[in-house]
């Protein structure tokens, strides 16, 4: 791989070598890990010990705190993974192979911590742990949708053929992931038209809001942060892999 | 289009000849239908009432099978090297794939529905609506089929794993083609279920030629 | 038969070409210039990158670093190149004149007849039969068949003498040679002799 070192390197180009994405993102992991910290502390204090329960369910009304913070990543992470599939096909920048092989495990842990913490939540609430109700649902696809693509990572000898395929996918997935949601709320409404549960109603007082707000940042940043850590060591993998097949190609020559 | 029709002849010929693959897919199709009154018990009335999802999961599962005898023969001979240099575009050369697939994995399901209804012992209404339905909502799964084959046909032993990864994609084909069928939201919900399930073959098969040229064009060695 | 085709005039320039498979370059800072008419013999041990090379020329791997150019060549005209590599793309269930037929719809029955082809390599009579049937050598024959009925100037040829016996290594020499005074192009990677005059020699994973 060439790099063109003229004088006016952009950011964007910078973050393109490996190296100088290590660099540069080291910098950014220790900030990141305390101002995800300090979310995370204030969110849980005001979960825990400064909003009401609620008058239907009690204190089970917490686990909103963690459960629609992890459903909206389980969005996000796909989001974030298309537009790194869009960055590998239309500009090849390096950075992005990483940052959606990075992103598929993180996408798939949030989606089963929505799916998981949803169900903790429906037992006292539907009285069962799994009802299919359009949201667990589409949910629950997406969360497969994240698994296959774990697993055509792990298929793939060659990584960097691997990051285009996987892109090609990944954006085919990301026009589906909408079709999937509407014909999963189709089925849910046909088959129940009656009591569709809402977590997040229109009116929510503030006392809830603010918290869920807090933690709503504290989860977004986890998953940057963490993202950031994943590419750093994936890129720090792929040197690793490099210099052992040039190790082993010089031993056996 | 000579090579179009070209390619189609082919792959006819060779589905044809190798008989023994479209009959196993049949077979396939017509056993799973056949195994799920052994497991939910011979409930005639419970039977009718599922017959549209067992006949519909059965298809799915069938057209799923065959992903691997797709791309991935053409593949190990050296022909879909050879298909790149192709003086047709690639994504033509898989359109045409898209058409075969579905007149050698669907078309023969389609005609062996009627046993399967039969035995499930489905109302002659339901079994038309089932027939249509199957006949509509098909090509998208011939269409997500050769995408999912297109992208694992790199991976040596990747047999499994188009199917793994088609089956989410496909859950909308499998709604609306049930819905399309089952009473249960009146014959207006059925009829949008129908449209549906048009509009998804239709842009399935648009698409996924394209899709999957892009997949293979970045994917080979 | 009798008139002779002669492909346009296009040459083939290489420059400061690497290739390898998975970002790693087998062989780097390769120059490659091919006027009409000439041949080229790519030499080496194993694993010298000699088949990648031939895919890189052939536009199925992305070179590493440095730039393939066909000058001459009308982008419009469809590809300008035959590759045949180690597999040969026959199917042991369709029979050998519908292969090759196959082929022709293809890419475009611009060569002879399929009737001439299969004389030319030797396979007339088994034109009927299913390719299954031939021998590895007689699949080659019908593989470089599939050159024939569709005329591109750049033959890209991997082993092509792999399973041939001594006639049919004498064919290969003929339709190269024939091929060469059309002012077409061949790269042919080969451990074996080619019995054709004036072939130019680069010789991969020497000293590297």
């Amino acid at each position: 791989m060439t790099i063109d070192t003229t004088p006016k390197m952009r950011w964007w180009d910078r973050l393109a070598h490996p190296g100088q994405f290590l660099a540069w993102t080291g910098y950014l992991v220790w900030p990141l890990i305390i101002l995800t910290a300090l979310l995370f502390a204030l969110g849980l204090y005001f979960a825990f010990f400064n909003s009401p329960a609620d008058y239907q369910m009690g204190d089970t009304v917490r686990i909103m705190y963690v459960h629609v913070p992890s459903a909206w990543l389980s969005q996000f992470v796909y989001g974030a993974m298309a537009v790194s599939a869009l960055g590998t096909l239309v500009w090849r920048h390096p950075m992005a192979d990483v940052s959606m092989k990075a992103a598929a495990p993180l996408g798939a842990a949030f989606t089963a911590m929505a799916l998981f913490t949803g169900s903790m939540w429906g037992r006292p609430t539907w009285g069962t742990f799994w009802e299919w109700d359009g949201r667990m649902t589409s949910t629950l696809v997406l969360l497969f949708i994240y698994l296959g693509i774990i697993a055509l990572w792990r298929a793939f000898d060659d990584q960097l053929r691997a990051a285009r395929v996987i892109a090609v996918f990944t954006l085919v997935g990301a026009v589906n992931v909408p079709i999937i949601k509407f014909s999963v709320d189709w089925w849910s409404t046909l088959h129940q038209p009656a009591s569709v549960f809402r977590a997040d109603g229109p009116t929510m007082p503030p006392s809830l809001l603010i918290p869920l707000f807090i933690m709503f940042f504290a989860f977004t940043f986890l998953f940057i942060t963490l993202q950031v850590v994943t590419m750093r060591t994936e890129v720090r993998r792929r040197r690793v892999i490099t210099l052992e097949r040039k190790a082993a190609r010089e031993t056996g020559a | 289009m000579n090579g179009f029709s070209g390619i189609l002849r082919r792959e006819l010929r060779l589905a044809l000849a190798g008989g023994g693959d479209m009959l196993t897919l049949v077979l396939f199709f017509v056993i799973t239908g056949a195994l799920v009154p052994f497991a939910v018990g011979p409930d005639r009335e419970l039977l009718a009432r599922i017959a549209p999802g067992i006949v519909w999961i059965a298809a799915f599962l069938a057209m799923l099978m065959g992903l691997d005898r797709l791309l991935r023969p053409d593949r190990e001979d050296g022909t879909l090297a050879l298909y790149r240099l192709a003086d047709l575009p690639l994504s033509a050369i898989l359109a045409a794939k898209v058409i075969v697939h579905w007149l050698t994995s669907a078309l023969p399901l389609i005609l062996a529905a009627p046993f399967l209804a039969l035995i499930l012992g489905m109302d002659p209404q339901t079994f038309w609506r089932t027939l249509l339905s199957l006949l509509l909502g098909t090509p998208a799964l011939a269409a997500f089929g050769t995408f999912g084959a297109a992208v694992t046909v790199a991976i040596r032993r990747g047999g499994l794993l188009a199917p793994i990864l088609i089956a989410p994609l496909c859950v909308p084909v499998l709604i609306f083609g049930v819905g399309a069928i089952s009473p249960l939201g009146g014959p207006d919900q059925a009829g949008a279920a129908l449209l549906l399930l048009a509009a998804l073959s239709l842009m399935a098969c648009a698409l996924s030629p394209f899709a999957a040229a892009f997949a293979i064009d970045w994917g080979e060695e | 038969m009798t008139q002779r085709q002669v492909y346009p005039e296009i040459s083939l320039v290489a420059e400061g070409l690497a290739c390898g498979r998975g970002g790693h370059a087998l062989a780097a800072d390769i120059a490659i210039a091919l006027a009409p008419g000439q041949g080229l013999l790519l030499r080496g041990p194993n694993g010298a990158g000699k088949s990648t090379l031939l895919l890189t020329l052939a536009g199925l791997l992305p070179p590493l670093a440095g730039s393939i150019r066909y000058a001459g060549h009308d982008a419009e005209a469809g590809p300008a190149l035959h590759y045949c590599g180690h597999r040969n793309g026959v199917r042991a269930r369709l029979g050998v004149a519908q292969t090759l037929d196959f082929w022709a719809g293809l890419n475009g029955r611009t060569g002879l007849s399929i009737a001439a082809a299969l004389e030319e390599v030797g396979l007339a009579g088994a034109a009927g039969l299913d390719a299954g049937y031939l021998s590895a050598g007689q699949q080659r024959r019908l593989a470089l068949a599939r050159l024939l009925v569709t005329r591109r100037p750049l033959w890209l040829l991997d082993e092509p003498s792999a399973a041939l016996d001594t006639a049919g290594q004498a064919l290969l020499a003929r339709l190269l040679a024939d091929h060469l005074a059309r002012n077409g192009l061949a790269v042919i990677a080969t451990h074996d002799a080619i019995a054709v005059p004036d072939l130019s020699v680069l010789t991969l994973g020497e000293a590297a």
